[in-house]
């Protein structure tokens, strides 16, 4: 293959952004502290270049690149776009907090850009060899993110807890992996496919397939690889948190859709159940869990653990529009994270991290908008209509019982239950308690509008599901469904 | 416009409630109030054609809307209502304004938020009811928790927080069944969500055993039945007197309703099959819970649990058929005492919050003797008394007289127990009465008292003349029950099964 036979464009986003990031990492070097908002910008405009080019280069045929090793479909292009806002949502989100706490650095964004360039490439691999490369470039990023409050011993120890047990996953998926390899004699994973349809050694297979299951439990938080999830949430300085918290999910999501899907679909009877065992799992001690806790960061930790229950849900189901439920579902998730830690940042001010359950309380009397936009995003998670959180939970639902497995939704529903009476107890707190800190809410403009705007989103997405809906289900059938 | 008439009912409220909102603090309380009260007042004038425009020959859905609201799983904006749905929307939209009469110098923190709360719930509550589509009734019955949540929790007495939750569990467990219920139906169907899809897919009988325990659970939560019926004294006894009044008249009516739109024409056979366990659950109802209402030492918490008696008769009325020849008398009688309950519960609740706006108590043992300072609400409070224990020429003697007839057709000893509520409903309900408002002027508190202002007057006027009403001259309600309720008992009575 020479030069010129190499088709680059469907990897211009991602060349592109590597590029902007080296680029604002050299102008970062001669920016002054007190001037640090020129890299905010800058990585902002980055974050929108690569909007305007991954939508430049949207086609609803797959594109291929270097030797079939990246891909860009439309599935990958929608995830994305959704990434990027998300990133950028969590740098408006964190400006004022980074500033008081020193972290206003030019390495948060460029570590930050580099975790998005990796769920890019996670995104858009149809090879194990990128899906690794693109997950140790995210995972490394958050790390010496979640370390960048250097003098917090929390965070200190939160990072180097996310560190061993993370790199404990990938050692799990990588042995995983090297089965398959052995298998299939092959790591592109379209031939993988073509191999399992054709009989490869099936218990070789299966072995294997359980180390990459437990890779993907600890990446995506599933009980009972999740024991990292909220130690480090808790730890992490709260933007951070944010970061982890939201667009990685739906980069995991789109890692697992390239492995179970792309990769191992012929092996749909045995990851189901596997995926089962740990959806009820996560979805049971993640609710349950939840209500213990006093710490609200804490609390959408196992919250997280419990939504990545039900975002199994719909994968397990192996159907065409039980991926795009859950497509839907990471989505949706991912946004109605932004804005739950963005009101912990909102609420949080220079030696106050506004992270305890009680620093909610009374919010109705000191911003009653705040509240009620606290309320969207408590209720969507809950899975109360008409927010966007319960088409979330409908069609992943609705995937399963297609499917015949009604009984698992039983179980999902029910858990579910016992999880709204902890986003209940956050809304009591916010209108039927007496404020225990009286101080006015101080962050700038911008922020205020952008987390509304971010929070009645979740509404208005509940009242017309209609078009990010139609959106999911055709880039998946473009994407993986014609497999 | 009238194409429209019926998602007005629903927006109309909606959209006065955002605007009320919109107002802020309490700085503006009075433009909120006014605001408020001209939205209710449009909410129920936009619902009256219903009444006057109401074919009373046809079974069906009218003034139907439709539009596709989500393709993707093909759920639609369809709503339109029948005989069994257009009472309970008008009455949503009275007691609505009614409630904001109640509320209007008695609420005086966050006024803004307390009257949209009130009025949003309006709005979804006739969206539940219009609803022709299953997935939008879901939405609709589910969404009206929030308000409702927040009006106990916020507003509510000492105790408001736990009733809040428990309340909201307890309705949030039944309704997660229903989802999945619906969810199933919908495949079954082949993917519709069309209610009358639903009502005429053949299905096995023990599905509809299943489908049966879910609408049980999500539906009797709400009517509330016996045993799953403990959330409603708490949540009554610590709301606000508006949302106890709403609670009575409308929400608990969704749940009977329920029952009627998607139990029994979901599943006829499963009805007839285990029905019994519903009369039975019923029966206990009407007689244990009334006797259980007797030992109330709490005004609220007496007529919380003679509510729940009284709806034993609403749905022991709906499966009486399951147990002999279908007979409309049941159905109809039980619809007939679900509107008359409606003006007959919020009119008690009124009552007792006019007495707790003055003297800050609920317990019976704080009072006697308010004849003598308050002698024209004594005798409103008379009239609604009577009315709750039942007596002719009100509107409580009618549905009762109705499911008794048609229980002695079925089984005498059905009729035997239900009967029995005539004497133990008169007994709570008179006894608490001579204990409160007859006797001597029990303390200072009660010497001190107020009659009725003219605000409060116009409220129990107006639902004394709708308790007389409806008393003397029910055909106005049951002309147009005939033909939906007719279209019903035909529907039930045939077999469904493959």
């Amino acid at each position: 293959m020479t030069w010129a036979s190499m088709n680059l464009m469907p990897v211009l986003p991602e060349l592109w952004l590597l590029c902007a990031t080296c680029a604002i990492m050299l102008v970062d070097l001669f920016v002054s502290d007190k001037r640090r908002d020129v890299t905010y910008i800058l990585s902002l405009l980055a974050l929108l270049v690569t909007a305007v080019l991954t939508m430049y280069g949207f086609s609803n045929a797959p594109r291929h690149a270097f030797t079939n090793m990246f891909v860009a479909d439309p599935m990958s292009d929608v995830l994305k776009v959704g990434m990027y806002v998300g990133v950028a949502l969590m740098f408006v989100y964190s400006r004022a907090y980074a500033a008081v706490r020193g972290i206003y650095k030019g390495e948060l964004f460029t570590l930050s850009l580099f975790a998005l360039i990796g769920m890019m490439v996670m995104a858009s691999s149809s090879n194990f060899v990128t899906l690794y490369i693109g997950l140790e470039l995210l995972s490394l990023s958050l790390y010496a993110l979640v370390a960048l409050q250097r003098g917090s011993r929390s965070s200190t120890e939160a990072a180097m807890k996310y560190f061993i047990l993370g790199a404990l996953a990938s050692g799990m998926l990588l042995y995983g992996i090297s089965m398959i390899y052995g298998a299939t004699g092959s790591l592109d994973l379209v031939t993988v496919a073509r191999k399992v349809a054709n009989g490869a050694n099936h218990t070789l297979l299966v072995f294997g397939l359980v180390f990459i299951i437990t890779g993907i439990g600890f990446k995506l938080g599933n009980v009972p690889f999740h024991m990292w999830l909220p130690d480090v949430y808790d730890g992490s300085p709260t933007a951070i948190t944010l970061l982890i918290g939201s667009v990685p999910k739906l980069a995991a999501f789109a890692f697992v859709m390239r492995i179970l899907v792309v990769g191992l679909h012929g092996l749909h009877v045995d990851w189901q159940g596997m995926l089962i065992v740990l959806a009820i799992l996560s979805i049971g001690i993640g609710n349950v869990v939840a209500i213990a806790q006093s710490n609200l960061k804490r609390m959408l930790a196992y919250s997280t653990i419990s939504h990545m229950g039900f975002l199994l849900l719909g994968i397990l189901s192996g159907t065409t529009n039980g991926y795009a439920a859950s497509m839907f579902y990471a989505i949706v998730y991912a946004f109605t994270a932004t804005a739950s830690f963005g009101m912990i940042l909102l609420l949080s001010r220079e030696g106050f991290e506004s992270d305890r359950l009680a620093d909610f309380k009374g919010l109705a009397h000191r911003s009653p908008w705040f509240a009620f936009m606290m309320l969207f995003v408590m209720f969507s998670m809950a899975g109360i209509p008409v927010f966007s959180g319960f088409f979330a939970k409908f069609a992943v639902l609705k995937s399963i019982v297609d499917v015949n497995l009604t009984w698992l939704a039983v179980i999902a529903v029910l858990f579910s239950l016992i999880g709204a009476f902890y986003y209940l107890r956050v809304v009591k707190l916010m209108f039927m308690d007496e404020p225990l800190d009286t101080t006015p809410i101080q962050v700038n403009v911008d922020m205020k509008l952008i987390l509304s705007v971010n929070c009645v989103g979740i509404l208005l997405l509940g009242l017309m599901p209609e078009r990010l809906l139609q959106l999911c289900v055709d880039s998946v059938r473009l994407s993986v469904g014609l497999m | 416009m009238s194409e429209h008439l019926l998602s007005l009912a629903i927006w109309v409220p909606i959209v006065a409630g955002l605007l009320v909102l919109a107002t802020g603090g309490d700085r503006n309380a009075g433009l909120a109030r006014i605001l408020a009260l001209v939205g209710a007042g449009l909410g129920l004038l936009v619902t009256l054609p219903l009444y006057t425009q109401f074919s009373v020959l046809h079974g069906g859905a009218q003034f139907v809307e439709m539009q596709p609201w989500i393709e993707a799983f093909n759920i639609n904006y369809h709503i339109g209502v029948d005989g069994l749905s257009m009472f309970f929307v008008i009455l949503n939209a009275f007691t609505t304004l009614l409630v904001v009469i109640a509320g209007w110098e008695v609420i005086k923190e966050r006024v803004a938020q307390y009257m949209a709360a009130f009025l949003i719930m309006s709005g979804l509550i006739n969206g539940a009811f219009a609803s022709m589509d299953a997935m939008l009734f879901y939405v609709f019955f589910e969404a009206m928790l929030i308000p409702l949540y927040l009006i106990v929790g916020i507003w509510g007495g000492q105790n408001r927080v736990y009733a809040a939750i428990k309340l909201f569990l307890y309705t949030l467990m039944g309704s997660l069944l229903l989802l999945v219920s619906f969810i199933y139906l919908y495949f079954k169907s082949g993917k519709s969500f069309e209610i009358s899809d639903f009502q005429h897919l053949a299905l096995p009988l023990a599905v509809q055993g299943y489908l049966m325990i879910a609408f049980f659970f999500a539906f009797a939560v709400k009517v509330p039945m016996f045993p799953v019926h403990t959330w409603l004294p708490d949540a009554h006894v610590e709301a606000p007197t508006g949302g106890s009044m709403v609670l009575a008249a409308i929400t608990l009516k969704l749940g009977a309703y329920g029952f009627l739109r998607f139990a029994l024409p979901i599943a006829p056979d499963g009805a007839r099959e285990w029905g019994w366990i519903i009369i039975a659950l019923s029966l206990v109802a009407v007689v244990y819970i009334g006797l259980v209402a007797l030992v109330q030492k709490d005004m609220k918490k007496l007529v919380a649990y003679s509510s729940i008696s009284h709806m034993g008769f609403a749905t022991l009325g709906f499966y009486m058929f399951t147990k002999g020849a279908p007979t409309m008398m049941g159905v109809e009688g039980a619809l007939i005492q679900m509107i008359s309950h409606g003006f007959v519960s919020a009119a008690m609740f009124f009552c007792i919050g006019v007495m707790y706006d003055r003297v800050h108590s609920r317990k019976i043992a704080d009072y006697g003797g308010v004849a003598n300072t308050m002698p024209k609400f004594a005798a409103f409070f008379l009239l609604f008394s009577m009315a709750n224990s039942g007596l002719p020429a009100t509107s409580g003697f009618v549905g009762e007289f109705m499911v008794i007839v048609g229980a002695v057709k079925v089984n005498f000893w059905y009729a035997f127990a239900a009967a029995s509520t005539l004497i133990f409903g008169a007994a709570y309900t008179l006894w608490m009465y001579k204990r409160v408002i007859f006797g001597a002027v029990a303390n200072h508190h009660v010497a001190d008292l107020k009659d009725v202002n003219a605000r409060e007057f116009a409220v129990l006027a107006v639902l004394a003349v709708c308790v007389l009403g409806m008393g003397l001259y029910p055909e106005a309600f049951s002309a147009r029950l005939h033909a939906s309720v007719d279209t019903l008992i035909t529907h039930v009575g045939q077999s469904k099964l493959p």
